[in-house]
């Protein structure tokens, strides 16, 4: 991860590039107003991304049929004109307000150490952020960070170490080929014999198996053994239901991503069931300056609909507006007929 | 956007098919700690979304039904599992996201029901996601 030091002052700060955070942009763009997006995933999309790629969706206006990537590709062409900068793979950690009601100011940062100075924030977390699954392990909690992990940051915590990795996709495959070169042994534990990961790479790990460089086993983790975070054994039931003490002093599962609210739950908003109400004129939240759109939050008669985040930020636009031009008129004006809206949009 | 969808389900279910097959079967979903509760479940629709449209506890379906999060894991009764059907290999490789799958393991999104299904019985897992 990269550390920067320097705050990056900007209007406004987007919490997720979901396709309400990124229509979003677009209604802000038209309004000069300039934005950063900050989205734990890798990738813009959000949940159409991660979660439909490729299935198709119905109910987006004039678009018959589209797939969740062909839209997402869609809203990031649609707000190029408005240059907004993404910070993929961080988490915002903490919100700040610095303003007044008048005059909000936001001081954002995120886990990769990097800080936001913003007039507005925009919050389209949709079901807040995606995080690894944690497998049901005992305890497991008290071995994380130390022995348990759900993503390499430096080889180097895995060397000499007896490393267990749990899964069949891609993540499980490709790390237990990485891996195995440093760790001290290699166990890669699945619930069978059928991988979804690269066939390539299942062959290379099969490969393994057979020159005896790593040991693959049908089962599931189900204890951590250990003290003070340093995990030293895991406890493998076998698909025959027989149990066994392997050594283990790195787990890595992998079990996909899972939703949850995360730190949105410790920015002082309102929260109602783990949605962040907000007024149906300008989509603001409890606190002034703060904006919440798509699928996180909450009014009377909320429906979580893409084509509903898409109106939410066209009005949350217009009173942002308000915060960052106080002095100026907001004139509403028509993309097919102003001039100087395609002049934003770098058509005319 | 697929997720809140529920609800409209309902509606849409609402005209009966013809042909004066059930309509409705009995879906039991059994907890972690052993509680039942039975429920009607419309034929056409999915146990998956009969399990939200009754608020059942245990099944998240945080993906709405698409096959893509393996959050709406249930264990089918044995004497079940054979009309319930086995599961498909895109279901497959979705439950090795799952916890504890086991050969009675399927995702309840992908179980439609019809009408020989009346009675189904399934249990949910502690932990989904």
């Amino acid at each position: 991860m990269t550390q920067t030091n320097a705050a990056i002052d900007t209007d406004v700060v987007i919490v997720g590039a979901g396709p309400a955070g990124l229509f979003a942009v677009f209604e802000l763009g038209l309004l000069d107003i300039k934005a950063h997006v900050i989205d734990i995933l890798p990738r813009a999309g959000g949940q159409c991304s991660e979660l439909y790629p490729e299935k198709p969706i119905y109910d987006i206006p004039g678009l018959p049929i589209v797939t969740g990537q062909e839209l997402t590709d869609n809203l990031l062409k649609q707000i190029e004109p408005f240059g907004p900068t993404y910070h993929f793979n961080e988490m915002v950690q903490t919100l700040e307000s610095l303003g007044t009601a008048e005059k909000p100011a936001f001081r954002i940062t995120t886990d990769a150490g990097k800080t936001f100075n913003a007039k507005v924030v925009v919050v389209a977390a949709g079901g807040g952020s995606f995080q690894p699954k944690k497998p049901p392990i005992p305890h497991i909690e008290s071995f994380e960070g130390k022995s348990v992990f759900y993503a390499v940051r430096r080889m180097e915590d895995f060397r000499d170490k007896d490393v267990v990795i749990v899964g069949g996709g891609d993540s499980a495959l490709d790390w237990t080929l990485n891996l195995q070169p440093v760790a001290r042994s290699l166990t890669l534990v699945h619930r069978r014999d059928v991988f979804r990961a690269a066939p390539h790479s299942v062959s290379a790990m099969q490969e393994l198996v057979k020159e005896g460089k790593i040991s693959f086993r049908l089962g599931q983790i189900t204890e951590a053994h250990g003290a003070d975070g340093e995990m030293t054994h895991a406890t493998l039931k076998g698909n025959d239901g027989v149990e066994e003490k392997i050594p283990c002093s790195r787990l890595m599962p992998f079990f996909g991503l899972t939703m949850k609210l995360g730190p949105v739950a410790e920015w002082g908003l309102q929260l109602n069931e783990n949605l962040i109400p907000v007024d149906t004129e300008k989509f603001e939240t409890s606190h002034p300056g703060i904006f919440a759109v798509g699928d996180i939050n909450a009014y009377p008669g909320k429906l979580k609909l893409i084509l509903s985040g898409f109106h939410e930020g066209a009005l949350a636009a217009q009173k942002a507006h308000r915060y960052i031009y106080p002095e100026k008129k907001l004139l509403f004006q028509y993309t097919t007929s102003s001039t100087n809206l395609q002049k934003k949009l770098g058509v005319s | 956007m697929v997720k809140m969808s529920y609800d409209n389900m309902a509606v849409c279910y609402g005209a009966e098919p013809g042909g004066g097959a059930p309509t409705k079967v009995k879906i039991t979903f059994v907890d972690s700690h052993g509680q039942a509760r039975s429920v009607e479940g419309e034929v056409g629709s999915t146990v998956m979304e009969t399990a939200r449209r009754n608020d059942i506890p245990e099944i998240a379906a945080e993906c709405g039904g698409a096959c893509a999060c393996a959050t709406c894991h249930v264990y089918v009764d044995e004497k079940w599992t054979e009309k319930a059907g086995k599961a498909s290999q895109m279901e497959e490789d979705m439950l090795d996201f799952a916890f504890d799958v086991k050969p009675n393991s399927r995702l309840c999104c992908q179980i439609t029901i019809r009408p020989e299904l009346d009675g189904l019985t399934v249990t949910t897992p502690a932990q989904q996601g």
